[in-house]
């Protein structure tokens, strides 16, 4: 309905979705978009979340692309354009609210205040899609203000700071214990309840704000600037607080893939020797035909893997992803090995036995672990001596060597004949660098220099991670 | 090019779809109606994601019950090959059939016996042969896609694409009856973008409160309503925290279940501590929900 007023029809409609879920990073084939094309000739299209999840359901390979999607088809569906008049047909119960819509005045603090009682009503009762109707009357209320230079005149903040939801929450929290005691378990619920609330009506929020930021100033240039990375594009050098949690959650699959994949190389070609006597054995029972051969389980090659981290400040992000690695790994096999090192070096191992918390073992890693020994600044000259002159036999000729780490060595010796040994005495040796490689080499890097040696590779987010696991 | 045999739809709109899955026992969302809809309309696998126990498998046995078809399953393992998921010539009983004609010594020449032992008689048909060859409705459920080997989706892309089978000393296989395929997958492995393709895909997630609680109802239907909106409730609160592994559907029913056995009318600190292992598997897990939830 909404589609028949673009140019092109649904169809040139369809195509600008389907391009934008493309730039999104989200790669989409043209046999996904004639499939997408078919989809529209199946679905209600009056049926605005079958169009939704039938759309998915073609143009998506992963769970987590699920969130990109939704924003992309809030701005490219968005649902009718007058919200207003939805609303006088749906609701009875509050039509003073209606007529301020209608009239729109703005800065009125009395509508405000009454806003913000229905608000707490409604996050009180959680009705998520009243919730949502809600959201959208607030904004066409509250969220609009003179347009700035860049010609935008909506804005959540507005909306948020006159509402001030999170303000409601101890009031809310009253209303869902109920009379409970404070302190215990319904507490903890509770919380999480409100918490859930609060969070499902600020995103309304955004969609709706955003939906009328792309009726001012066109979807496509919205829809660059509201889609965030895939958390395993996320650069591990400007990783937020918030993405930390993202990464987390992507760590143990990735570490199970690689375990699968060690594992699975073990096992290849599982079939050793011919075990004769066995199998002449068994025939017996075929009259003496060897119809089943039998053979000598191959000899389990254990693989073993040294991990030396980088651990200092610049790499913060970086090393927290690769230290949450190297646990998952512990998890999986006991012959994995973990160094620190800023300027000096320290087995960490003993931080990431099976189970411990993640977080806390890198807490513990920066108080406890001796991995500074002069002013906390890296050092990866004296940091490589010290782990080949207290660690001399911890590489051998069955070890994996993974470095990590940006190769800026402040300008000292970068050590390079000890990595140069290290690397010989190893089975294998890579190295992660996790800064672009354009860079590598400049200012007090000594990334290229270090590549000479070692098999280096830029690893900045999860997607290149996964992809170098898969070629090990 | 053979087209693969098409057939009429088994679902006649999405409100179809949810109504009979829910009388088999399987409530679906709006999405999984929507896209087990396409599947069938399309004539499409069905590629069902996430994590365990959130009723991926449930999804392909409620889907063959209501539509009347039996489910014919292929688990995958790593070095499942083609003669555990296609065919296999039953080579002990060729080789008895040889001797056999050698002992009694009736003078069958080569080429009878040839002929002979590469018919239907030494045909072992595995999961994937039996459900194109079935004439009654089927759904064919590959479970665990990921588990099996790169090669396996190689196999796959033909069967599921044209429905048929060559084997060489018989000839082409062509279905007769196009069944319908639920393909799972815990993503431990990217599965081949050729594979996907060929799919409609069907992300799972933990169910909305609403939702589950009405599942946990309706397979634990001994069980207060009170007291689901409770556990469904602390089950949320458990999800929302970093946990190695978040508690799924499957352990909400095994919750509701123990609580009925145990004859718990309400589910408070003490509860919840004993009962804890019924739904986090993980000792570190368990020590943390109790510190969050403030159990002790």
């Amino acid at each position: 309905m909404v589609a028949a007023a673009a140019p092109g029809g649904l169809a040139g409609h369809l195509d600008g979705f389907v391009r934008a879920v493309r730039e999104a990073g989200i790669p989409v084939g043209i046999s996904q978009a004639v499939d997408a094309a078919e989809i529209l000739t199946v679905v209600e299209l009056l049926d605005r979340e079958q169009l939704r999840h039938g759309l998915a359901a073609v143009l998506l390979q992963r769970g987590n692309q699920r969130q990109i999607y939704d924003t992309l088809f809030d701005l490219w569906w968005p649902l009718g354009d007058r919200p207003q008049f939805v609303e006088v047909t749906d609701e009875d119960d509050d039509g003073d609210g209606e007529a301020m819509t209608l009239e729109a005045p703005e800065g009125d603090l009395d509508p405000a205040a009454r806003m913000r009682e229905e608000l707490a009503r409604l996050l009180a009762e959680g009705d998520e899609e009243e919730l949502a109707r809600f959201a959208r009357r607030a904004v066409g209320l509250l969220g609009q203000t003179s347009p700035s230079p860049s010609g935008q005149s909506w804005f959540s903040y507005r909306v948020m700071r006159a509402l001030s939801p999170d303000t409601l929450t101890s009031q809310l929290l009253e209303g869902l214990l109920n009379g409970e005691a404070h302190g215990g378990l319904a507490e903890q619920v509770a919380r999480g309840e409100v918490r859930e609330r609060l969070r499902s009506f600020k995103d309304a929020v955004d969609t709706e704000v955003r939906r009328r930021q792309a009726d001012e100033r066109g979807r496509e240039r919205i829809a660059k600037s509201a889609v965030k990375p895939l958390a395993d594009q996320i650069d591990f050098l400007r990783a937020q607080q918030g993405d930390l949690a993202e990464l987390r959650r992507m760590v143990a699959p990735l570490a199970r893939r690689l375990a699968v994949r060690l594992s699975a190389r073990r096992r290849h070609g599982r079939e050793g020797r011919l075990d004769f006597r066995k199998t002449v054995r068994a025939s017996l029972a075929t009259g003496g035909v060897p119809v089943v051969t039998h053979h000598r389980p191959r000899k389990i090659h254990k693989p073993e893997l040294v991990v030396l981290c980088d651990i200092s400040g610049s790499v913060a992000g970086f090393s927290h992803f690769t230290l949450m690695l190297t646990q998952a790994l512990r998890e999986h096999f006991s012959g994995v090995r973990a160094f620190a090192f800023v300027d000096s070096t320290d087995e960490v191992t003993r931080f990431f036995s099976p189970g411990a918390d993640v977080a806390d073992a890198i807490r513990r890693i920066g108080r406890e672990a001796d991995v500074v020994a002069y002013e906390g600044h890296s050092d990866y000259g004296n940091a490589l001596e010290v782990f080949a002159d207290r660690w001399p036999t911890v590489v051998g000729p069955k070890t994996s060597l993974m470095v990590l780490g940006d190769g800026r060595t402040n300008y000292r010796p970068p050590g390079l004949p000890v990595l140069a040994d290290l690397v010989r005495r190893s089975r294998s040796a890579h190295w992660l660098n996790p800064e672009p490689r354009r860079v590598w080499g400049s200012g007090d890097s000594a990334a290229l220099k270090y590549a000479e040696v070692v098999d280096m590779v830029e690893c900045r987010n999860a997607a290149q991670l996964a992809d170098f696991v898969t070629t090990l | 090019m053979p087209r693969p045999p098409t057939q009429l739809p088994q679902f006649s709109s999405v409100s179809d779809v949810a109504k009979r899955l829910s009388a088999a026992g399987y409530l679906p969302d709006k999405q999984i109606a929507t896209t087990v809809f396409l599947a069938d309309r399309l004539g499409k696998p069905l590629l069902v994601e996430g994590p365990a126990g959130t009723g991926k498998t449930e999804l392909a046995k409620a889907l063959a019950a209501a539509t009347d078809a039996e489910l014919i399953r292929l688990q995958c393992y790593e070095g499942l090959d083609e003669a555990r998921a296609l065919y296999e010539w039953n080579y002990k009983k060729q080789l008895l059939r040889i001797q056999a004609s050698q002992a009694s010594g009736d003078g069958a020449d080569w080429e009878t016996v040839h002929d002979d032992i590469f018919g239907e008689e030494f045909l072992l048909s595995r999961p994937l042969l039996t459900a194109i060859r079935r004439t009654e409705p089927t759904v064919l459920l590959i479970d665990e896609t990921d588990k099996a080997d790169v090669e396996v989706e190689g196999l796959l892309l033909e069967v599921l694409s044209d429905f048929q089978v060559t084997i060489p000393e018989l000839g082409t296989i062509v279905a007769t009856r196009r069944p319908m395929v639920v393909l799972t997958s815990n993503a431990t492995r990217e599965l081949s973008e050729a594979l996907k393709r060929r799919c409609l895909f069907l992300g799972l997630e933990y169910p909305s409160a609403e939702r589950e609680r009405e599942i946990v109802l309706s397979r634990v239907p001994d069980l207060a309503p009170g007291l689901a909106e409770q556990l469904v409730r602390v089950i949320r609160t458990l999800r929302a925290l970093e946990l190695k592994k978040s508690p799924s559907i499957s352990e909400t029913l095994d919750w509701a279940q123990t609580l009925l056995e145990l004859g718990l009318d309400t589910l408070d600190e003490s509860t919840i501590g004993d009962t804890l292992g019924v739904v986090l598997k993980h000792a570190s897990d368990q020590e943390r929900a109790a510190a969050e939830l403030r159990l002790n």
